[in-house]
């Protein structure tokens, strides 16, 4: 009826086969973990931008998506998969600045629905307009030349580069955690979260902050897309998935924490695996039984704090 | 008594919906796209409702429209169910039944993680309905050989298995779902979903059930999904799965962002919009994949530059052309007007026997982590009586009050209301007792007239925490009115009755804001400084109303302006860091010098804030 192709489903890649056995189960545990900190990293992106801007983005997984496209162009043109990184990010940010900057300040002062409406359908045109440029069809990126084949760790084999992969999500996380809780500005971004109408009465430019928290909370998305693109090939429509995951993420750790966005993603990662294991199909319904036995133990999720909305 | 204009909407609809097979051919709508644009609108009566009239944006109904419409097909193809209507009815009841349990989960939050919870819960159903229950939908193949209805009444065949016949039958159930979402909206329950849209703390407040309203919404809602989701395998002769997916739910968010939330008609004006360019796009311009680009481009230049949709976009046009959005005029307010008709307090408020005590507590407390906002209060009050609290700031009032309505649950301590044990009821529960606040900063629903306002209040009063009378004129409800006029004439708003609360004076919230407690009867009012921010002028004459509506209620005052509190309360209480200093007549408060130190001298203990 709507004339798209069936879904990307993050979870398929990271499945494995659906045999159940130890040696099958420590490597669902590693995958888990990859896509744990994956989504740990994204929703650490949506969360911050959520508890300082109070807009919750509804294109945060097509920025994922973005991030990806960016790099495999500046991967197409370097033959570098670090330059890739580098310009893949910087293109999410500045993506994300002039997003904040051109549309969304128009609606900080409108209500909620409104600002979901306009992400989703920010969403709608980035992705759709990927798919103009470089069409349906997946892309890959290859893995940079040393992190290419299988590592032996104790008894089984594991992918190099997904080994690397959890190296490199966990450094972007402890970069990020440097930054919202060891310079001026994440002490401002912490602020904004707790009370921005303080942070403002403060004296302090919240538009250049919120500008800029807009910005890094994209980056995180982008970052994670191109990073994960050797892994998971790129198509227009993979951050949908995504950005369902990404909410499950969220309300299981709590809105607007950092804490809580690491630990929801992994739980969310291992959830997903490990039903994968069993049955791929379930692995959604699983992960919808976390969220629910959260919303009812813990409404304001894990790690979250009651009052935020 | 049935008046002419009342039927006029669906009169024209109906007019409309028979002149539109005429008319729409003409300007490019091809007849499967109008009996796709009309499954679309009655998809958004339900959602209108929900999103529109109640404020709960869900991306996730997909999963209600594709259960109904899986349901319709599997009874129709699988079981060889011969009746196709009575499959859509039976799809529509199960997508409301999943519909109620998805909802008690979702409605545990409000706002975006709302969404985000509809969200999740629309992509689990089409997970599972791909892949384990593939067996039962067909997976991604869908449910194809759907029938078209058939009815034969004496020796009348219908047949609906052309596009023009299908827009008959389509017309006519969309057609009976607009009646009915019309009288829903017009029911006392729509008046309290748009109450709960505007401001839930206050609709709780006056004794409304709004967990019970909201999953009333939305299994509202998911029936009308469920039933748009029979409707579309109807038409096209096979159910697809792609109904189930998250674009669905996405698509119909924005045709109903795009024609206008809260007018019942924008999700069908937002789905010809959107149908109508996405085939001019595709079939004139021969634009291909782009379409969905230049779509989403005028998705979010309308989002942005028109607020209320299309069909807001025309009501703004069309009053400012016929220059009715000048706001209404306040009236000159005269302090010295003559005093408010005393009105004979109501029968739940009268004080059977005077004296008898009303309320008590005993040792309540309140701690927030180290700080005690309230110590040990015990307090008395008696029927009847006007009490006064005052206190410098930080002194626990409002927590006090807070713990009274059971806004806050008290640390330690019990709370007796008539004699009964009313600690950690909840604000609903109470109201319904006949206690209630009136708020220290306006709690209005802001975008309600002050009638509208006052008779949610009184809707409370009449009908209970919850009833689910959907199809009955919220003006049917009997005494009602004389109820609302009452408390208007109470808080002299009399005149201003039809006013949006956007547009009164300052000095007009506060009386309404009192308005709006007086509205349910409440054997005790409690006011939590009803002249905060007044003008000296306003200051006299809400003391005279005060002094009007006291007569056969019981009142306490808390409010800074000591001249009024002394002219006002026969008692008064003092509250001092949290606890109660002292009590007494105002001559003898006045003099106290525990009373005097606490003001002047009580300053150096910093360590409470207002709270």
């Amino acid at each position: 009826m709507l004339g798209w192709g069936p879904p990307t489903f993050n979870a398929d890649i990271y499945a494995g086969d659906a045999v159940v056995n130890w040696a099958n189960f420590v490597s669902q545990f590693f995958n888990g973990l990859v896509l744990g900190a994956l989504l740990a990293l994204i929703s650490s992106g949506l969360t911050i931008i959520y508890g300082t801007l109070g807009v919750l983005n509804l294109a945060h997984g097509a920025m994922f998506m973005l991030g990806g496209y960016a790099g495999w162009l500046a991967y197409s043109y370097s033959g570098s998969f670090i330059v890739a990184v580098i310009v893949g990010s910087l293109f999410v940010m500045l993506v994300g600045v002039l997003i904040e900057r051109v549309v969304i300040r128009q609606f900080y002062g409108r209500p909620p629905e409104d600002q979901l409406l306009v992400t989703f359908g920010l969403g709608i045109v980035i992705v759709e307009a990927v798919r103009f440029w470089f069409g349906s069809l997946s892309k890959t990126v290859p893995p940079p030349s040393g992190l290419v084949g299988i590592t032996p760790i104790g008894f089984m084999m594991y992918p190099t580069y997904r080994l690397a992969l959890l190296g490199i999500i966990a450094v972007a996380l402890i970069v990020l955690y440097v930054v919202l809780y060891r310079t001026r500005i994440g002490m401002i971004v912490r602020a904004g979260i707790e009370d921005s109408g303080m942070v403002d009465a403060l004296g302090i430019d919240v538009y250049k902050v919120f500008m800029l928290v807009f910005g890094i909370g994209s980056m995180a998305a982008g970052f994670a897309g191109i990073v994960n693109a050797p892994v998971v090939s790129i198509a227009p429509d993979v951050g949908e998935s995504i950005l369902v995951q990404t909410f499950v993420v969220v309300v299981i750790g709590g809105v607007g924490s950092f804490p809580g966005a690491v630990l929801g993603g992994l739980i969310a990662g291992e959830i997903i695996s490990i039903t994968s294991m069993f049955n791929p199909g379930y692995s959604y319904v699983m992960l919808f039984v976390a969220m629910t036995l959260v919303l009812v133990l813990r409404p304001y999720g894990l790690l979250g704090a009651a009052g935020r909305e | 008594m049935i008046k002419p204009r009342r039927f006029l909407v669906e009169a024209l609809t109906a007019i409309g919906l028979i002149a539109a097979p005429y008319i729409l051919p003409h300007l490019g709508f091809a007849p499967t796209t109008i009996n796709r644009i009309l499954i679309w609108g009655l998809f958004g009566l339900g959602f209108d409702i929900l999103f529109g009239y109640t404020g709960l944006l869900s991306f996730g109904q997909s999963a209600f429209f594709g259960t109904g419409g899986m349901v319709a097909a599997y009874l129709l193809t699988q079981l060889n169910f011969p009746y196709v209507t009575l499959a859509i009815i039976i799809g529509a009841i199960v997508a409301a039944i999943v519909g109620y349990f998805i909802g008690l989960i979702a409605l545990r939050r409000t706002g975006i993680y709302f969404a985000m919870i509809t969200v999740a819960i629309a992509e689990v159903f089409f997970f599972v309905e791909f892949s384990p229950l593939s067996e039962y939908t067909g997976g991604e193949n869908g449910l194809p050989g759907v029938p078209t209805p058939a009815f034969d009444i004496g020796p009348y065949h219908f047949r609906f298995d052309t596009d023009w016949t299908m827009y008959v039958y389509l017309a006519f159930w969309f057609f009976v779902g607009l009646v009915i979402a019309r009288r829903i909206v017009h029911s006392p329950v729509g008046a309290i979903l748009r109450a709960i849209r505007d401001n839930p703390l206050r609709a709780a407040a006056v004794g409304h059930n709004i967990q019970a309203y909201k999953l009333t919404a939305f299994v509202i809602a998911a029936a009308y999904a469920g039933f748009a989701g029979g409707l579309l395998g109807i038409m096209q002769g096979f159910m697809p799965p792609d109904a189930f997916m998250f674009d669905t739910s996405g698509q119909l968010v924005m045709q109903t962002a795009i024609g206008g939330a809260a007018t019942l008609f924008g999700p069908l004006v937002g789905a010809a919009i959107w149908l109508y360019l996405s085939d001019f796009f595709q079939n004139t311009l021969h634009l291909g994949a782009t379409w969905k680009l230049l779509l989403g481009v005028v998705f979010v230049a309308l989002v942005t530059f028109l607020r209320h949709g299309v069909i807001g976009g025309f009501k703004d046009l069309f009053a400012l052309a016929s220059g009715r959005a000048k706001p209404h005029e306040a009236p000159e307010s005269d302090p010295n007007a003559a005093p408010v008709r005393a009105y004979a307090a109501p029968e739940a408020a009268a004080p059977a026997e005077a004296g008898e005590i009303i309320l008590e507590t005993k040792g309540l407390t309140r701690r927030y982590g180290g700080l005690v906002a309230n110590r040990d209060i015990d307090f008395t009050l008696r029927k009847g009586e006007l009490r006064g609290i005052i206190g410098p700031n930080g002194a626990g009032k409002s927590t006090f009050f807070k713990m009274l309505t059971c806004e806050v649950k008290p640390s330690a301590g019990q709370i007796a209301f008539n004699g009964r044990d009313i600690t950690g009821f909840g604000v609903t529960r109470v109201a319904q007792l006949g206690l209630t606040k009136s708020y220290q900063v306006n709690q209005l629903f802001t975008r309600l007239t002050v009638r509208e306002n006052v008779a949610i209040a009184a809707l409370a009063h009449k009908r209970g925490p919850f009833r689910p009378d959907l199809l009955r004129s919220v003006d049917s409800v009997p005494g009602l009115s004389v109820q609302v006029d009452e408390a208007l004439a109470l808080v002299r708003l009399t005149e201003r009755a039809e006013v949006p609360v956007s547009e009164l004076a300052y000095g007009e919230k506060r009386r309404l804001e009192i308005g709006l407690a007086l509205a349910i009867r409440p054997s005790l009012l409690l006011l939590d400084e009803p002249l905060a921010g007044m003008s000296p002028s306003e200051r006299v004459e809400t003391v005279a109303l005060l002094k009007a509506i006291r007569a056969g209620r019981t009142l306490v005052v808390i409010d800074h302006d000591m001249d009024a509190i002394f002219e006002l309360a026969e008692r008064i209480t003092v509250l001092s860091e949290g606890r109660l200093l002292v009590e007494g007549t105002p001559e003898e408060i006045r003099s106290n010098a525990t009373v005097q130190e606490a003001y002047l001298g009580g300053v150096h203990e910093p360590g409470e804030h207002a709270l």
